[in-house]
């Protein structure tokens, strides 16, 4: 996807040199790469297997195994669709179906000018207010089809 | 703070209860508690907060505690907002948006008066009150 | 001023089809009748729960609650309640308990609920350790390490009858006896707060609202077990707990509640949170175990039992969160006094996230033993929308569909597990008749499907199968075989798959195969949806005696499916038609419908 290349922060160097030793570290450093770049870069993983002393295979491994890790960098703006139980008897697939085709891209994509990616999540704990999605934090509940459009067009104007 | 002997906490216990019921039933003093888990922030709990902060300070009003809480259990009834004011039974109201948490202010904290139509029921008797 | 009582009158939508509008108007003119009027003020409030005795009236302050309220009853709470201050015992739910004098009712007997893991949730400021510690908070941790040996502990533990509340019901006292009575040396105590169930969230709002409960649980199991370390794995989509868990973290530690030599006993413990990185298997202890070690988390089978070898081979117990939360209360009140609460098999009570197509959804703690319709219809205010009740489902992905017929059963581990279902960690989801069995356990596989480790075949390929035949059920494509292929995957899975994960995954597909077989074959034989949940199955048809030959549905249509010409009535092609409700969205003349 991104051309860029990331380059470790200060902070995250720091953090790992924190962790090195003790047992069980790596998916507290993974979390911790996400953090700073929203995705785990490549060639983040790589330097971080030589700190660690990991196999980088193991790093992908522990990546790919986990739903929360990314490999590709997401939209600026991340709509993330509830598909808990109590948000798909209430029709959170129908919310999901509307953002897909009203953004162009299907579940886990970008749109092409980088602003919006759509995920699919179980259960962010509002059930009371299913059915629900969440806009980088900000949680919209007791959606209808219909709402989807002022939600896009919401954060398309914040730009 | 210093660490704590077996004697300093139970000293603090006391004081705290003491400080706690003293809270509850002390002529001057007003409780306003909103319950802030994520369910409720997510329903407007920050806001409500800001809100009864805010038209507490327009009144003048210095001897009302507003306090955060954990998750009452009302998710259906989000963001949710208990008053205890002195010589009133204590309420729990839910639903709660900036026009209500005015409304409580103005009209319950001041006018000592119960708002319409929000109350609900503390779903459970107190454990630790229970003997 | 402040008024003398406060008439409250619920306004839930049971209570007003039960004439509560009337009893506003009602009181308001017995009042001013009485020269009461500003004395005394009428509120019309939210749901009070205990619908089915509706409509309900409470007054304040004094909290006497009266049920089945009638409009003539008025003038009787007015002029003996009111003005005399006289319960009226008639209306009271349980007259023998109703005293003559109007006293605060200390016992809400109306009232479902019992709160012990919840007891400080919603009522102490959840970022202040004195708030915990004057509702009695560390207070157990003063009898245990200053009073009690470690055996004494687990044996309080053994006599409460404590179970595990993350799903199997394993005694927690054994499970500590266990690790207990391994060789000294470097032990762990591990709180599993990894809450991957679809539609459950009560340990996260525990968490949430009362951190220091946990941690001092923590510090009695490793005083009893003999750790000196704690682990709090926590799924990484609750910011707002970790976020808790670390303030209280750090409060305790200032204060030495944690860390060395804990208010001086002489006892060390320290407590580090990890985070799960969203793996619904990580809530299976030994994939739990690999997680924290920061490896994939593979479930290994069992024994050797974590409280032997666990975490980097060490003895180690693990706790989830609404068992730990009850701990405390447990050294505080007694193992007597717990286990007073609850049924023969299970004591104590159970948090359940109740939702779903229920009017009161909410977070609640019911003693083991009460039934589905206690919780759905009197706490949960009964079905939405005036629907009907088809089924509940507990336990998640690996729970089952329980039918109306079973509403009655008493909750416990093993009336739960007799019907086909289990606890479980606490989701309870209710549904209506719009909802189709098929797609519900076509939900549930799915989630197991995408979240199956992939180490055993059973669940792997099974888990696969089961899928594959319900979206062939769901298309109109099933057979009567595939019925009975399905049948012996279940057992299969449940039989010979390594993890509870894999052996409870065909648990929603044996549960609706057991008590709906009809809607599957209705699927199956009729290729009918009764609820129009499935797609694939729906029939869009034009009324050709209300359709006026407008056009506006063919043109609106996208498959180009409807042909018909201007004025004369259209039809659609249901082998073109891709069912997605364009025309009958836009017809205006109610012609076209579906089923």
């Amino acid at each position: 996807m991104s051309n860029e290349t990331e380059k470790m922060t200060p902070d995250l160097r720091a953090f790992i040199e924190e962790w090195k030793d003790k047992p069980g570290n790596l998916i507290m450093v993974l979390h911790k790469v996400q953090q700073t770049y929203g995705y785990i870069p490549r060639e983040i993983a790589i330097e971080t297997s030589e700190l660690l002393k990991v196999p980088l295979a193991k790093i992908y491994g522990v990546v790919t195994f986990y739903n929360f890790f990314k490999l590709q960098k997401a939209g600026k703006y991340i709509i993330q669709v509830c598909l808990g139980t109590a948000c798909y008897l209430r029709g959170g697939d129908d919310l999901i179906k509307e953002f897909e085709r009203q953004l162009g891209v299907g579940v886990n994509t970008t749109t092409s000018d980088g602003l919006f990616s759509i995920e699919a999540v179980r259960c962010l704990g509002c059930c009371g207010l299913a059915p629900v999605a969440v806009v980088n934090g900000d949680v919209h509940g007791k959606l209808e089809a219909k709402d989807v459009a002022g939600i896009i067009e919401k954060y398309r104007t914040l730009g | 703070m210093a660490k704590l002997t077996l004697d300093d906490l139970r000293k603090m216990r006391g004081e705290r209860q003491k400080a706690m019921e003293m809270r509850d039933n002390s002529n001057k003093d007003a409780q306003v508690i909103v319950g802030m888990g994520t369910c409720g922030i997510a329903a407007g709990a920050k806001e409500v907060f800001t809100t009864l902060i805010d038209t507490l300070t327009e009144k003048g009003l210095t001897n009302v505690l507003v306090r955060q809480t954990g998750c009452m259990g009302l998710c259906h009834a989000e963001p949710t907002v208990e008053v205890v004011v002195a010589d009133m039974p204590t309420v729990i109201y839910g639903h709660v948006d900036a026009a209500t948490a005015k409304e409580i202010v103005e009209k319950h904290v001041i006018g000592k008066a119960i708002v319409e139509a929000k109350i609900l029921e503390k779903p459970s008797v107190d454990i630790v009150k229970e003997k | 001023m402040a008024y003398q009582s406060y008439v409250l009158i619920c306004g839930g939508t049971a209570c007003c089809s039960g004439g509560a509008d009337n009893l506003v108007t009602e009181f308001a003119s017995c009042l001013e009748a009485a020269g009461l009027k500003d004395k005394v003020q009428v509120v019309k409030t939210g749901c009070l729960g205990f619908c089915e005795q509706g409509p309900i009236v409470k007054i304040l302050p004094q909290g006497t609650f009266y049920v089945q309220v009638k409009k003539d009853d008025v003038k009787d709470i007015v002029a003996e309640h009111l003005v005399k201050g006289r319960v009226v015992q008639r209306l009271c739910y349980d007259p023998e308990q109703a005293t003559d004098v109007v006293a605060e009712a200390n016992i809400p007997f109306y009232q479902k609920q019992y709160r012990i893991v919840l007891r400080n949730c919603g009522v102490i400021d959840p970022e202040k350790i004195e708030d915990y510690i004057a509702r009695d908070g560390y207070k157990a941790i003063e009898k245990v390490l200053f009073e009690m040996t470690p055996e004494q502990v687990v044996d309080e533990m053994l006599k409460s009858g404590l179970r595990g509340r993350g799903g199997a019901g394993f005694p927690t006292g054994m499970k500590w006896k266990f690790a207990q009575q391994q060789p000294k040396g470097q032990k762990y105590m591990v709180c599993n707060a990894d809450e991957g169930d679809p539609g459950a969230y009560m340990d996260r709002s525990t968490l949430e609202g009362d951190p220091h409960s946990i941690l001092e649980a923590m510090i009695i199991a490793g005083y009893a077990i003999g750790a000196t370390k704690g682990f709090i794995y926590i799924r990484a989509e609750y910011p707002l707990a970790i976020h808790r868990l670390q303030v209280a973290i750090s409060q305790a530690t200032e204060l030495g509640l944690l860390g060395k030599d804990i208010l001086g006993s002489g006892f060390d413990f320290e407590i580090e949170l990890r985070f799960g990185a969203g793996a619904f298997v990580c809530g299976e202890e030994t994939a739990l175990l690999q997680s924290i070690e920061g490896n994939r988390g593979m479930p290994r089978p069992r024994p050797p039992f974590p409280a032997v070898k666990g975490l980097w081979g060490r003895p180690t117990v693990i706790n989830n969160v609404e068992t730990l939360a009850n701990i405390p209360v447990i050294i505080n009140k007694g193992a007597d006094w717990f286990s007073k609460i609850g049924t023969a098999t299970t004591k104590g009570t159970k948090v359940f996230a109740l939702t779903g197509k229920v009017n009161n959804s909410g977070l609640i703690e019911v003693p083991m033993g009460t039934t589905l319709r206690e919780i759905i219809f009197d706490i949960g205010g009964g079905i939405r929308g005036g629907h009907q009740f088809k089924a509940a489902q507990t336990g998640g992905p690996s729970g089952g569909i329980i039918p109306p017929q079973f509403l009655d059963t008493p909750i416990d581990y093993e009336s739960l597990a007799k019907i086909g279902s289990i606890m479980g960690s606490g989701g309870l989801i209710v549904m209506d008749e719009t909802d189709c069995v098929v797609d519900i356990a076509k939900f549930y596989l799915d989630f197991t499907v995408d979240e199956s480790c992939g180490k055993c075949a059973p669940c792997r390929i099974g888990g696969r199968k089961l899928l594959n035949y319900l979206n062939k059920i769901s298309e109109g494509r099933g057979t009567e075989q595939d019925i009975a292929d399905m049948r012996s995957i279940c057992d299969a899975m449940n039989k010979a798959s390594l993890c509870g994960l894999g052996q409870t995954a065909s648990n929603p597909v044996r549960s609706t195969l057991q008590y709906f077989m009809d809607e599957y074959l209705e699927h199956i034989n009729d290729k009918k949806c009764r609820s129009g949940k499935c797609s694939k199955l729906i029939r869009y048809t034009i009324d050709a005696a209300k359709c006026k030959g407008c056009t506006m549905c063919a043109r609106k249509c996208p498959a180009g499916a409807i042909a018909g010409s201007v004025k004369v009535p259209h039809v659609i092609d249901p082998a073109k038609c891709i069912k997605c409700g364009a025309c009958e969205a836009t017809c205006k003349f109610g012609a076209i419908s579906h089923g």
